[in-house]
């Protein structure tokens, strides 16, 4: 083990973090909730560029602490998340949760600081446990939250398998266990370790597991959970497979799935997860892409992403915490009575459908910028052109689907009778300063693009990140006003129904619990009368020996233990002859 | 809530009066977002490849409607085949 000076990694902070939460109470909690993601950040900041830990695992050098540009960005806004998380969370989550929460995002931040492919499946891992007990932890609260999580598990641990098999793959094939590009590699293993990524970050067919588990959470779970899988695995994605086209794809399927299952949802919080498969497609998109201008839009945007996603869901849980209604046909008329959720609800519903002066106006035009920047000298001229238009036709349905859907629904529209108030002071803080932090990275986009990881594009380049210019200014006024008129005008068509709406999902919810059932009838009936008479005849076989007629055979300790000695040297013998 | 329902059907005359101002604003707040069109030149993105769509008068405002429109109706029209009652899992 090798250590340049004193470091700690920054995920280890929390991690250790979530296992000391539970020693102490009351106002020394609080102030860990709050200091220890603090900590982190300072910790991801105080660590130069470069690996400063190696760790010998067999034959094997790990790299448990590497950071690099892509992984400062991404670990910071975890922090920050973490933070603005556990601020929101503070009075009212259970402490399972709040364990379980600083688990994941220790773990989330581990994988950006993983320089091997060893650590950072380890890491991987561990967030799909703490992802889990975040789920795991609403039981009592709500009882889909369980099964939720057990289904949540599945997928993971499902994908996890297939990334730990294209790892195994792609060691044996190259020796290396550096986590690098994969662009130049080729082979089976590559692709497994592809699948295994899209897993985590909302690919198709998997998709459904967003909306399935994260609305069954509590309001600071949901939160938490928006917040590290998708995006962690939108960042390894930067690193592992930039300029991939099939993720170009795969991203625009993404984006327009999660419009028209969000335009279809009465579900709150399950609409904030479709939209959350929604915006992360055009993050692979941008990977898909894969020029640097491409790359720092994806970063730049899941930065963004990260926060205003997590102001949505403050809001949206503030508005069930408070009136234990979670469906746009049960709410209404509610900016009266709740006035700064609502206006939380509506900063991040207008950074999402990237308002100019808006986090969301400076970091998605990087990525519908990438689309035409190089077009005219790609391989494919005309695919980019398809992306560019396909991606200006999802601003604006953002803005139709949740940008406006949300507010109207929940905030305006008639009133449903409720009368609540706005949540705890402390929730309240967490909303203004996530709300702060949206507009600041609108106004002031040079504090994030100076932490983007190609500053090299960005000195060659600078226009495109010249975000207020008047022709973009007035197309993006257009294209939010025109969405607005589409709704206003179709509204009588976005009436919201009592409905769920079927996905992919449906096999193993469904269909696997009906094929279940019919298996479970008859083999149990079998299972039953066997399980019986076997139970009979060891019944049987202990009265015989131990009863009054039985032969009373007592063998001393030592006597197994020579045998079970004698098995093992067998199993050596063996071992050499083969 | 049957009430509202009829108020919907029938709106009274308050009620149209709020709803042709509500539209009013709306028509405005277009038409502002229109005028600029006059005085600002948008560059097409695909210039090289011959693709001046984006560059056309109001581009951004009818393509934006037009998407969300086809985007509503494809929502609707899955719909149909996709929509469950809520509590069909629980069943």
């Amino acid at each position: 083990m090798q250590l340049d000076g004193f470091m700690l990694p920054p995920g280890l902070i929390l991690i250790l973090g979530a296992f000391i939460l539970p020693q102490v109470e009351g106002r020394v909690r609080h102030a860990l909730l709050l200091a220890l993601p603090l900590l982190t950040l300072l910790m991801v900041w105080l660590i130069p560029h470069g690996s400063h830990l190696t760790l010998g695992l067999m034959e094997y050098e790990l790299e448990p602490l590497r950071s690099s540009a892509e992984g400062r960005l991404f670990a910071t806004v975890f922090a920050v998340a973490a933070f603005a998380g556990g601020w929101y969370a503070l009075n009212k989550a259970t402490l399972l949760e709040l364990s379980a929460a600083f688990f994941y995002a220790g773990s989330a931040i581990g994988v950006t600081f993983a320089g091997d492919l060893i650590t950072l499946f380890i890491y991987w891992e561990l967030m799909a446990l703490g992802s889990t007990l975040v789920l795991w932890a609403n039981g009592k609260q709500n009882p889909r939250a369980y099964p939720a999580s057990m289904r949540y598990l599945l997928v993971h641990l499902c994908g996890g398998v297939v990334l730990m098999a294209g790892i195994a793959g792609h060691v044996y094939a190259t020796g290396s266990i550096a986590f690098s590009s994969m662009t130049m590699t080729d082979g089976l293993a590559k692709w497994l370790i592809l699948a295994g990524f899209l897993v985590n970050v909302g690919a198709p067919p998997l998709s459904a597991w967003i909306a399935d588990a994260y609305p069954e959470a509590s309001p600071s779970g949901m939160v938490f959970l928006s917040a590290f899988t998708t995006k962690t695995a939108v960042f390894v994605l930067i690193v592992g497979f930039p300029g991939t086209e099939i993720l170009i794809y795969i991203g625009l399927y993404m984006v327009f799935y999660g419009i028209v299952y969000g335009l279809l949802e009465n579900n709150l919080r399950r609409l904030m997860a479709y939209s959350i498969v929604s915006q992360v497609g055009f993050m692979v998109t941008a990977v898909g892409i894969g020029t640097e201008l491409a790359l720092n839009g994806a970063a730049a945007h899941a930065f963004a992403h990260i926060i205003y996603k997590a102001l949505l869901l403050m809001s949206a849980g503030s508005v069930l915490l408070m009136t234990g209604k979670r469906h746009c046909t049960d709410l209404g008329g509610l900016f009266k009575h709740m006035p700064i959720t609502a206006i939380a609800g509506i900063t991040g519903a207008l950074a999402i459908s990237a308002f100019p002066f808006t986090s969301g106006f400076v970091t998605k035009s990087l990525e519908t910028a990438a689309a035409y920047q190089f077009a005219a000298t790609a391989s494919d001229p005309m695919l980019l052109v398809w992306v560019w238009f396909l991606l200006t036709a999802a601003s604006a349905g953002s803005f139709l689907y949740v940008g406006l859907k949300f507010p109207w629904f929940v905030f305006f529209n008639k009133d449903a009778g409720l009368r609540p108030t706005d949540p705890a002071p402390h929730m309240q803080y967490a909303m203004w300063f996530f709300a702060f932090l949206c507009i600041a990275l609108g106004v002031f986009p040079e504090a994030l693009y100076a932490i983007l990881p190609y500053q090299n594009d960005l000195l060659a380049q600078p226009k495109s990140y010249q975000q207020y210019t008047a022709s973009h200014l007035l197309s993006q006024f257009q294209l939010l006003l025109f969405a607005g008129l589409a709704f206003f005008a179709l509204l009588p068509l976005l009436k919201q129904t009592l409905t769920i709406s079927l996905d992919v999902d449906w096999i193993y919810r469904r269909l696997f619990k009906v094929l279940g059932q019919e298996f479970t009838f008859k083999v149990g009936d079998l299972g039953g009368k066997t399980e019986a008479k076997i139970h009979g005849r060891i019944k049987r076989l202990i009265a015989h020996m131990h009863g009054p007629s039985g032969p009373r055979i007592h063998w001393p300790s030592g006597f197994m233990v020579l045998w079970v000695a004698v098995l093992l040297v067998g199993a050596l013998g063996l071992y050499y002859l083969r | 809530m049957s009430a509202s329902g009829n108020q919907r059907s029938r709106p009274s005359p308050s009620r149209w009066s709020k709803r042709r101002t509500r539209w009013l604003i709306v028509a405005v707040l277009l038409a502002l977002a229109i005028v600029p069109e006059f005085f600002v030149t948008h560059y097409a993105h695909f210039e090289s490849l011959g693709i001046e769509l984006d560059a056309r008068f109001g581009f951004y405002a009818w393509y934006s409607f037009f998407a969300c429109g086809a985007m509503i109706a494809i929502a609707k029209l899955l719909g149909i085949f996709l929509k469950r009652r809520d509590s069909y899992y629980d069943e």
